[in-house]
């Protein structure tokens, strides 16, 4: 077998082996059980007397939302302003310009979301300052504030039955000095010994050994890298995200990036077993969204690696498979492996260019972030599965003619509204927004904005609309990777994308927590012989089919005109 | 709701001092002792910087490998691929013309020795490397062009070429920049 298979199978293995024991970890942690990294302690406890919390006070679920949300609000603020005059502020050595409203609106919703979609480009588009005290900062806080909410989901499934859930103050900072903070450090130093910049120092000059000036931009990358993939985030540093060299700069760097990007989601889901004592179902869990991953990243693999047909016409040699927008230091069985975890995990940071991937590529790729819930993002991946499962309890329970009951508690008419809007959103973002989107480069194309409606695509044809199609898939999935040859930086797109990334976000994180707390809240029913046992092998499958379907009846029309007409036509 | 908004911001501020000021700090500190201190790791020619290490650069001349096409001219003030799509004919037609300079340049060349990444661009417009056998179609005219023994710059290439990580994990790798300035240096 060659070595650039081997080298994924390699990672994958490397991911379970640290994921495993790290999502018991964080079951100990979230419980306040006693953990190696207990010497913490004092530093936790001077942050909450700085900050005036007191976490002995608990909370309910709708206690624990509004502190989450204000304090999200609290950062929208701050770092809207911070963007829009990081030209006055210091911090700046390339004097970058500081940003539009528009841009600014769309950048700190996407990254307060932890969604991290960059209309701007890193090394032109933002300061030192901004990039640490405001991207960087939030890529940070965004990743502990889904992991929180998932904490508050794991807490109302932990009792019987119970209002308390905990103090929400406790598990956003807990993410962080248990968890985000000490392994970005091992990660940082990795990156930083391994030729990513960490340093202050502004721009670089030259003259190459041609005789060519040569500026080079640099800065506190390794900082800003570790955690944009332990948290999920996806931000780059630079603008070709981890494709650049200095952001990813040899096979094993690649090998801690994408481990990082995995390893949380995976562990969130063991440690949900751990602490609510149902181990069984966490790996029931762990199995379906496996098994997803796979059905995802075979025929990705074998797109990519199979080369690009148009170009084999001309008669090169694709030995290893397809190289547009690829880098040589991976190959393409690396990329094509990250193309697909960066979907299915909402990270969304690209070491090689979706929009240049094969068609049936991009349509992996669009329909493992139209599912958004095999493993999916820091602690919302799970939340998002959490939907599904809702339904598959009530489909399940109709089937079989008895009240759907999840884990003792009994779901009701108002839980599965919550979870029938939570699942109806996604779909009407997504379809809605490329449907207006498809509408204004149609009908006007030459609307007076930074980059005219004729001008958006970078490629005619099916593959022109799959672009747009991508944007606003990757604006509601929380992903922020894109078809980065679309014209995105103008007004309009800024503020579709904006609105869409901030409805994608919060509205399914305020859906399961409430119905996690409202379930919670009920009398606890001991499991008999007419429960639906929610850990079996059937419900699993059950669980599969209605993602499946769901998936299938909302998107195929969309994924028909883009991806899969673009195959067939070079089938051709 | 007041004391939310209070404890909010008292909050932020301890956390912007943790994780923006001391946790970049102290990585930039470590960074010092690394190789290029945190900066890049920097190649010199005759006591001058030419170049970084792992940022590629434009070659042209028929005596130097070539590297990658790159969508943004190997200038690392910024970074970016090209974007085209699989089945863009304005694409296609800019595969065809590379291929054609690559067979002009390299008398003896057949257009199925030439690996996919000699003529397409990479992600990050910057890539420092090109595969083996984008190095090995290049031998005959460099040798040809510098008046060498091929086997001698056979050998310099095998020199300069990166095996896969712990010779198991990943493709191998010429670094263009590298061979070139070994090549000089002869």
């Amino acid at each position: 077998m060659n070595t650039e298979l081997i080298g994924i199978i390699a990672t994958f293995l490397l991911t379970l082996i640290i994921a495993i024991p790290l999502g018991k970890y964080l079951a100990k942690v979230f419980a306040g059980e006693k953990v190696w990294t207990d010497f913490l302690k004092p530093l936790e406890t001077g942050i909450y007397k700085l900050s005036g919390i007191n976490v002995k006070e608990q909370m309910n679920w709708k206690q624990q939302l509004k502190a989450l949300l204000t304090i999200n609000i609290l950062w929208l603020v701050y770092g809207f302003f911070m963007l829009i005059f990081q030209d006055k502020l210091p911090f700046n050595p390339d004097g970058n310009a500081g940003m539009t409203a528009d841009l600014a609106f769309n950048t700190i919703i996407s990254f307060v979301a932890n969604c991290n979609l960059q209309h701007y480009s890193g090394e032109t588009g933002v300061s030192y300052l901004t990039q640490q005290f405001v991207l960087m900062f939030l890529q940070f806080v965004s990743a502990a504030t889904g992991i929180a909410a998932a904490v508050v989901l794991f807490k109302a499934f932990r009792d019987k039955t119970t209002t308390q859930l905990g103090n929400f103050w406790e598990f956003f900072v807990r993410a962080i000095t248990r968890l985000l903070l000490p392994l970005s450090i091992v990660i940082a130093l990795l990156l930083t010994f391994n030729g990513t910049p960490a340093s202050y120092e502004g721009k670089d000059q030259f003259i190459s050994v041609q005789g060519d000036t040569v500026h080079v931009s640099r800065g506190p990358a390794a900082q800003m890298i570790a955690i944009k993939h332990l948290g999920t985030n996806g931000g780059g540093y630079f603008g070709a995200n981890s494709a650049h060299p200095f952001e990813n700069p040899s096979y094993f760097t690649n090998m801690v990036e994408v481990i990082a990007q995995t390893i949380i989601p995976l562990a969130m889901i063991i440690a949900f077993g751990y602490f609510i004592r149902r181990k069984k179902l966490a790996w029931t869990i762990f199995g379906v969204m496996t098994i997803g991953l796979f059905m995802l990243m075979l025929p990705t693999l074998s797109s990519e690696l199979g080369g690009n047909p148009a170009l084999a016409k001309l008669g090169i040699s694709q030995t290893t498979g397809a190289m547009e927008g690829k880098e040589v230091r991976f190959g393409p069985a690396a990329t094509a492996y990250w193309s697909t975890l960066t979907t299915v995990i909402s990270t969304g940071s690209v070491n090689g260019m979706h929009d240049s991937t094969m068609p049936l590529t991009g349509l992996w790729q669009l329909l493992a972030m139209m599912i958004n819930a095999f493993y999916g993002g820091c602690g919302v991946g799970l939340l998002n599965y959490f939907i599904y499962l809702i339904i598959a309890v009530f489909i399940s329970g109709l089937m079989v003619g008895r009240t759907p009951e999840f884990l003792g508690h009994k779901v009701e008419a108002r839980e599965i509204k919550i979870a029938a809007i939570i699942t109806l959103l996604s779909p009407f973002l997504i379809l809605a927004g490329t449907a207006i989107a498809s509408f204004v480069f149609v009908n006007h194309g030459g609307a007076d904005w930074a980059v005219q409606p004729k001008n958006w695509l970078n490629n005619p044809g099916f593959h022109g609309f799959s672009e747009m199609l991508y944007e606003v898939t990757s604006s509601n999935a929380n992903n922020g990777s894109g078809f980065e040859g679309l014209g995105d930086n103008n007004v309009f797109w800024n503020l579709l994308t904006g609105i869409i990334i901030f409805l994608g976000r919060f509205l399914p994180i305020i859906g399961p927590v409430a119905i996690a707390g409202l379930l919670g809240a009920k009398k606890f029913i001991p499991e008999s012989a007419g429960t639906l046992k929610t850990d079996t092998k059937t419900f699993a499958l059950m669980t599969f089919a209605v993602i499946l379907v769901l998936n299938a009846l909302s998107y195929f029309p969309a994924l028909a005109l883009g991806p899969l007409a673009e195959y067939f036509t070079m089938l051709k | 709701m007041k004391n939310y908004i209070i404890q909010s911001i008292r909050l932020t501020l301890v956390l912007i001092v943790l994780l923006c000021i001391l946790y970049p700090l102290g990585i930039a500190l470590a960074g010092k002792i690394s190789k290029g201190n945190g900066s890049g790791e920097k190649l010199t020619k005759n006591g001058k910087v030419v170049g970084y290490a792992l940022i590629g650069q434009s070659f042209t001349k028929p005596e130097y490998f070539w590297g990658r096409p790159s969508a943004v001219a190997y200038n690392a003030a910024g970074s970016a691929g090209s974007n085209k799509g699989p089945s863009n004919p304005d694409y296609l037609k800019e595969v065809s013309n590379r291929i054609d300079t690559l067979l002009k340049y390299n008398p003896g060349l057949k257009k199925s020795e030439i690996p996919a990444d000699m003529v397409t661009a990479s992600g990050s417009g910057l890539d420092p490397n090109i595969s083996e056998q984008g190095a090995a179609i290049q031998i005959n005219r460099v040798a040809k062009a510098r008046k060498l023994d091929q086997n001698k710059v056979k050998e310099l290439v095998a020199m300069n070429t990166l095996k896969p990580f712990l010779g198991l994990f990943g493709p191998s790798s010429v670094n263009v920049l590298k061979l070139n300035l070994a090549l000089d240096n002869l």
